[in-house]
């Protein structure tokens, strides 16, 4: 098993928002090294949310391996008009993350106790390298906007990789009410990051 | 309280439901079954298809608090691999029944939309006459029933819409029968005092092509005619049907360009 490293610094986004979009245009058209560039723009955010939501380092490299493919395969299906390149890429990697985890427990019923125990990653040197990043602070501080409640449902959901129906029984919330607070969460860190607006 | 009814508040509950499904599903927190019936929802939404925009780029951002980069290897490998991968094209680019609609309708200046009059729903009026129900079509051995006559005309064409899990409706048109089919399999029943109706699009207006008997499988035969339509919708509209759509489709069968 390949050792993971912790990144010195924040996400590197050479240009901006934009550029990650023009790199995604050129690779749709076949540019390996556009793909290079954006993958080295991204990689440690990606790899960083597999391994947040799927844990064990050696499937994390898989979903971030699929994710990628996965983003050079569709590249030409990415629309500005709808929402940033990184977001759409976060998207892919997050929905292959919980898929897996989701298809590791179909045998095998979750033990939601324990991992709601652990579903707060260590104080670790990777957190300890993000929390110096801007974003990361900017981040800390915009979820400071949101309810306790809400907090912990949308990490629950989105960095534990928890359905609401889930997150529901981990919070003790009356079934079918994690919806509710997932979304008022998110629509509150997005005011607060003012981002995709 | 009627079978019926009970499936006829849930349709109409649907919409309320679904809507309160778009956070989770912009954090891939719903199970299958919930995100079929939330895809199924999205596509003809577009609130919640900005809504599931913005809080996918909010969620996002939370990773920027666990940044981790992968080992070497695995940048050599992804680069090794995009090699035998070929990206896909482009979607193609085709004006939606929609845009076309609109845009021929603004061209003849009489602009009507499918949303025109969704606010006099109260005061729709209903047509008595001049809006005849689809017949059914039954099999007649000894000749070609003008269902029959659409379906293996040598320019049938057929254009399928996804309407949930299981739930499709296919319409089938040809210019030289000069008329319509459409076939649905597993269609819920429409809300009370509701029916399905079918209209022909032409040119950015809304002909009606009759109402939908209510059944889940079934082939009918549209009224009107196929030649110059751009396309087929279904809309649900109160019991006896309306002059022109009331409120959104459920379902557009885009003809394309003609052959
Ligand atoms: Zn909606």
């Amino acid at each position: 098993m390949r050792s993971t490293e912790p990144v010195a610094s924040g996400p590197p986004a050479p240009g901006g928002p934009e550029a990650l979009g023009r790199l995604l245009q050129r690779s749709s058209r076949g540019d390996h090294a556009a793909f290079g560039e954006l993958y080295d723009a991204t990689a440690a955010r990606v790899h960083g949310l597999a391994l947040r939501v799927v844990r064990d380092p050696a499937q994390a490299e898989e979903v971030t391996q699929e994710a990628y493919l996965e983003t050079w395969r569709t590249a030409s299906r990415f629309d500005p008009a709808k929402g940033s390149a990184l977001s759409w890429m976060m998207t892919i990697v997050h929905r292959k993350a919980v898929d897996r985890v989701r298809s590791a427990e179909a045998s095998t019923r979750r033990d939601l106790t324990y991992h709601h125990r652990t579903s707060t990653p260590e104080h670790d040197s990777t957190a300890e390298a993000a929390h110096a990043s801007l974003e990361a602070h900017r981040v800390r501080s915009a979820l400071a906007a949101l309810t306790d409640v809400q907090r912990e449902a949308v990490e629950l959901a989105y960095l534990g990789g928890y359905t609401h129906t889930e997150v529901a029984q981990l919070l003790d919330l009356p079934l079918g009410t994690a919806k509710t607070r997932i979304r008022d969460g998110l629509i509150r860190l997005r005011d607060a990051m003012g981002v995709g607006q | 309280m009627t079978d019926h009814d009970h499936q006829a508040r849930d349709l109409a509950s649907e919409t309320e439901l679904s809507h309160a499904l778009v956070g989770a599903y912009a954090v891939d927190a719903l199970d299958e079954s919930e995100r079929t019936l939330f895809e199924r929802h999205l596509a003809a939404c577009p609130d919640c298809q900005a809504e599931v925009a913005t809080l996918q780029e909010a969620a996002g951002v939370l990773a920027s608090t666990s940044l981790t980069t992968p080992p070497p290897g695995l940048r050599r490998d992804v680069l090794a691999q995009i090699g035998t991968i070929r990206p896909l094209p482009p979607l193609p680019v085709q004006p939606t029944l929609a845009e076309r609609r609109d845009e021929l309708a603004a061209r003849r200046g009489r602009r009507r939309r499918w949303t025109s009059t969704v606010a006099g729903v109260a005061a729709a009026a209903v047509l008595a006459v001049g809006l005849g129900v689809t017949q059914p079509w039954v099999d007649q051995p000894d000749e070609l029933s003008p269902a029959q006559q659409v379906l293996q005309a040598d320019d049938a064409r057929s254009t399928s819409v996804e309407l949930g899990k299981d739930v499709r409706a296919t319409v089938v048109h040809s210019d030289t029968a000069n008329s319509s089919v459409i076939r649905t399999e597993n269609m819920p029943p429409p809300p009370t005092d509701r029916v399905y109706q079918l209209w022909y699009e032409r040119d950015g207006v809304f002909e009606p092509a009759g109402l939908m008997p209510v059944a889940e499988d079934q082939t009918v035969q549209l009224n009107g005619e196929a030649r110059g339509a751009d396309g087929v919708g279904i809309t649900v509209e109160p019991e006896g049907g309306s002059e022109e759509p009331t409120s959104e489709p459920i379902a557009e069968f885009d003809f394309g360009p003609a052959a």
